[in-house]
């Protein structure tokens, strides 16, 4: 994807410093998805087709407002559809626009292998690399919301961009521009912050929602995309969306502790054994061998 | 193969045939390469070596199809020495007296056959490392065609095939400075498939005894 005249602030698989880090003034742009004015209407999900030419797959009809059961490769951006009954009796259709989180820490990037197959620019635009991937998949386990999706011909993983391209150029995203009810909004993250924690107090305040509230995981260094919920205490309601997300365990523990491990045993085997021949040297010297006749072809 | 055969002129023994061989270099040959392009996906400043190696595409496609050659080079391993490679009394007896064996005092080692404890170690190790290896890399490869595929399988299956291949790299470090450094002849001996009488006696003396011994005794 064009990478424009973002800089770029992390690397996957990447040793030594990273190009565009602390080069620019601290912003870092931001979705807001408010699910309570949301009407599953799609727009969103043509619009991100279109803008991003994505090749047409078939959809799912499971007698639900959802057009398929998960994202994939070649479609970014779900609308998840529930339905909830409140403690009142009160019936509740819940809509969630799903897509990539942006996390501020990649769960997905922390994972990768491959030099510079995910970055993250200065902006907090978390990007996919398809000329650098190699189809490992390791991305799709790091990931605690289930995003990145192989394309299982070119084994390339694909994912929202957030429209780096449009962003790059001062355009918001194609969903953003699509959306009827003004539910999606884009600006700097402080500015979404804002507008989705009054947009909470005022479901509180005003609209018999006393949980409602702003979802913004900490777990993963805070997102790049946020929801105002009807209630924030239960976003496992909203198709799942992880209550408290992190990377991984496993992937921390991989790239952490296992790595520490592994390459202080590796280099420490190395040393240990060049330092025992060094002082012990060869069982047996080769003349004590070739005293006994000399060798031959054997078969 | 019987015994006499074993005994050959210019006082060489036949350690390993063609067969073990040719097993041996195909498992010697597919780790080098599943080495090189596993460290390379391992870490960031090793990731150097899947360039080296053909390009980093290539080795992700690549390090499967090497992995399976492995995994059946290791598993006809087994079924060839499987038997040979049983724990004996002398193998308890060789694992207390380890201190002589890595201080080159070998004259005070219980005798060993054709495989010492320490061999018998690295053959298991690597045996069992080589199923998990297989178990959780057959997986990473294609999960979509495992019905109960799930992303908590496949955090688990990095894991298992990082921390197997990690122990397999112990084993292999050994296993090298045995073989090239620490016992001259043992190199030749699975190129060429042959040892001095010296090399036989001075590390597998059970063994010499044990070809020796029928070698002199009249054919039946």
């Amino acid at each position: 994807m064009s990478q424009a005249t973002l800089r770029v602030q992390k690397i996957s698989g990447h040793a030594g410093s990273v190009p565009g880090q602390d080069t620019q003034r601290e912003y870092t742009v931001c979705k807001l998805i408010d699910t309570t004015t949301c009407i599953g209407c799609k727009a969103c999900e043509v619009a991100c087709m279109e803008w991003n030419d994505l090749p047409f797959g078939e959809t799912v009809f499971d007698n639900t407002y959802q057009t398929m059961p998960e994202t994939r490769w070649n479609y970014w951006n779900l609308i998840l559809f529930n339905e909830h009954e409140r403690d009142d009796g009160s019936l509740m259709w819940l809509m969630r626009k799903n897509q990539c989180m942006h996390c501020g820490e990649p769960g997905c990037l922390a994972a990768c292998p491959a030099d510079g197959a995910i970055i993250q620019y200065t902006n907090g635009i978390v990007d996919f690399q398809q000329a650098n991937c190699i189809g490992c998949g390791y991305c799709i386990t790091g990931c605690p919301f289930d995003i990145p999706k192989m394309n299982p011909k070119t084994h390339r993983v694909f994912k929202c961009t957030l429209c780096t391209d449009r962003v790059s150029e001062g355009l918001e995203p194609a969903c953003i521009k699509s959306c009827p009810t003004g539910c999606l909004h884009f600006g700097i993250k402080d500015d979404m912050k804002e507008l989705a924690e009054s947009r909470a107090k005022q479901l509180r305040d005003y609209s018999n929602f006393p949980n409602a509230g702003v979802y913004d995981p900490p777990g993963v260094g805070g997102t790049g995309v946020i929801y105002v919920l009807h209630d924030a205490t239960q976003p496992e309601l909203y198709g799942g969306l992880p209550k408290n997300p992190h990377v991984p365990w496993s992937v921390k523990l991989w790239k952490g502790p296992l790595k520490w491990f592994g390459n202080v045993a590796m280099i420490g085997g190395l040393i240990g054994l060049f330092v025992h021949y060094l002082r012990y040297g060869p069982k047996a010297r080769e003349e004590e061998d070739l005293a006994t006749g000399p060798r031959g072809g054997r078969t | 193969m019987s015994r006499q055969e074993q005994i050959l002129p210019h006082g060489q023994v036949l350690r390993y045939t063609l067969r073990e061989r040719i097993t041996h270099w195909a498992a010697g040959v597919t780790y080098l390469y599943l080495l090189g392009t596993g460290l390379a996906f391992w870490s960031p400043w090793l990731f150097w070596l899947a360039v080296a190696l053909g390009g980093t595409q290539v080795s992700r496609t690549l390090h499967p199809w090497a992995g399976l050659i492995f995994f059946g080079s290791v598993w006809y391993m087994y079924v060839m020495w499987a038997p040979q490679m049983t724990h004996t009394d002398d193998d308890r007896r060789w694992w207390k007296a380890l201190k002589y064996y890595s201080t080159n005092q070998d004259d005070k080692m219980p005798p060993a056959g054709r495989y010492n404890a320490g061999q018998k170690f690295l053959f298991w190790g690597f045996f069992w490392a080589n199923l998990l290896l297989f178990l959780s890399g057959i997986f990473l490869w294609a999960p979509q065609y495992f019905a109960w595929h799930s992303l908590v399988a496949m955090r688990i299956s990095v894991l298992v095939h990082a921390a197997a291949a990690l122990f397999t790299i112990g084993l292999f470090m050994i296993h090298l400075y045995m073989g090239l450094f620490a016992e001259r002849g043992a190199f030749g001996s699975v190129i060429r498939g042959d040892v001095s009488i010296a090399f036989a006696k001075r590390y597998h003396p059970a063994w010499y005894k044990e070809i020796a011994g029928e070698a002199a005794s009249p054919r039946k």
